[in-house]
């Protein structure tokens, strides 16, 4: 069991680094935030498996619980930034629905 | 039996997990990539921390029920964050005017 | 189209709150039960995150607990009507298993997307509007919330007029029927069908 989290761990480290390549190379700011959110979602697992392997959950689990809360705050407050356009190269147009239901 | 359990839940949050990557990297514009990231990100996360939750009642006591029961919180809380969190981001990029990625025939309509 | 105005929005909601909200009856209890309310959750909060029984360490928790729940006594639950709570809480609870089959379901949907040889191929994206019946704040953040995890749906903006402008990645004839089934459960859940 304990060699499974550790693949499993493992495995995850591998996804972050993927996903590292988007929010490194953008094109965007705001894809370079869906890379960093989706790395810290990673993170909270993997802090509660680290947990597991050193025997410690107790620990951890708080660690994970109060590192989700301030991905979450982190992401809010870089995207209220980027709402002045910071950093942007976009069209300045409106986006608008080409579907409607009443 | 409670190893099996915690294997089959951890390994399809792990498939829910690999599928976010993928599609954050292989979909073709900003939307359509939120959508692996807000979606598959929230299963994931769901089903890993349960099969952990699963594993780590193994030797059943009060300490170890709390401990599940924190797990069980924080994965309330990514419930509720994690589309708050896609709607912030696709809010910043909707007001930025980023133009979504049309399909050329779908374009044509 | 003119940029929507968020003091404007705020306003709005607010007046519609307040029509359809009855008026409380009497300000002292709605008071008082608001903050028992408020410091019956923070402290429950407490007990499982600390995780210690005995008599000092609940004391500050209970301590903290009020001190917190004072503070933000007009925060959490304003109107402190409890029959509406208890009413709501039972909707959700009816309404979350048939959500988080939705989930599954929308996220296989996903998965398969993601791992086929050409996304681009399998994917229509669209932004589309659509109008809501639902008026308090907390049903429209849930119909909201829930439509970004279900079907293939993403919400972008929940504007003035209560018009929910959502992104579709694979866009179809049957996503309209799906998201007016969402909405009427959620209203269900909150009591507001009519």
């Amino acid at each position: 069991m304990h060699g499974f989290l550790l693949g499993a761990a493992l495995f995850l480290i591998l996804l972050m680094a993927l996903s590292l390549y988007r929010a490194a190379y953008g094109p965007t700011v705001v894809d370079r935030l869906v890379g960093a959110n989706a790395i810290g979602s990673k993170t909270v697992v993997l802090l509660i498996i680290i947990g597991h392997l050193f025997s410690r959950e107790d620990m951890f689990v708080d660690i994970a619980l109060a590192y989700a809360m301030l991905n979450f705050i982190a992401v809010l407050a870089a995207s209220r930034y980027f709402h002045k356009r910071k950093g942007l190269d976009a069209v300045e147009e409106e986006i608008t629905p080409r579907i409607h239901w009443d | 039996m409670l190893d099996v359990l915690t294997v089959l839940l951890t390994l399809g949050g792990l498939v829910f997990f690999a599928g976010a990557t993928m599609g954050i990297l292989r979909f073709p514009d900003f939307y359509t990539r939120l959508h692996a990231a807000g979606k598959l990100d929230t299963l994931g996360a769901l089903l890993t921390m349960a099969g952990l939750a699963v594993y780590n009642l193994d030797p059943f006591s009060m300490a170890t029920l709390l401990t599940s029961l924190k797990i069980g919180l924080a994965v309330g809380f990514i419930f509720i964050a994690s589309p708050t969190a896609t709607h912030a981001i696709v809010d910043a990029g909707v007001r930025a005017g980023l133009r979504p990625w049309v399909k050329q025939e779908d374009e044509q309509q | 189209m003119k940029p929507i105005d968020l003091e404007e929005l705020s306003t709005n909601r607010r007046e519609i709150l307040q029509a359809t909200q009855p008026p409380p009856k009497n300000p002292y209890v709605q008071k008082g039960l608001s903050l028992g309310i408020s410091f019956l959750l923070l402290f429950g909060a407490w007990v499982l995150l600390s995780g210690k029984f005995d008599a000092f360490h609940l004391s500050l928790g209970a301590a903290s607990s009020l001190f917190v729940a004072w503070i933000s006594r007009d925060l959490l639950f304003p109107s402190g009507d409890v029959a509406t709570l208890a009413r709501s809480m039972a909707g959700v609870a009816a309404y979350t298993p048939w959500l988080l089959l939705q989930i599954v379901k929308s996220n296989i949907h996903v998965l398969r997307i993601a791992f086929a040889r050409n996304p681009e191929r399998l994917i229509h994206p669209h932004i589309i509007s659509m109008h809501t019946k639902l008026k308090g704040e907390i049903p429209l953040v849930t119909f909201a919330n829930s439509i970004t995890l279900t079907p293939g749906t993403i919400t972008i903006q929940v504007s003035a007029g209560n018009e929910v402008r959502i992104h579709a990645l694979d866009y179809t004839t049957g996503d309209m029927d799906a998201l007016r089934e969402m909405e009427s459960r959620v209203a269900r859940a909150f009591g507001e069908s009519d």
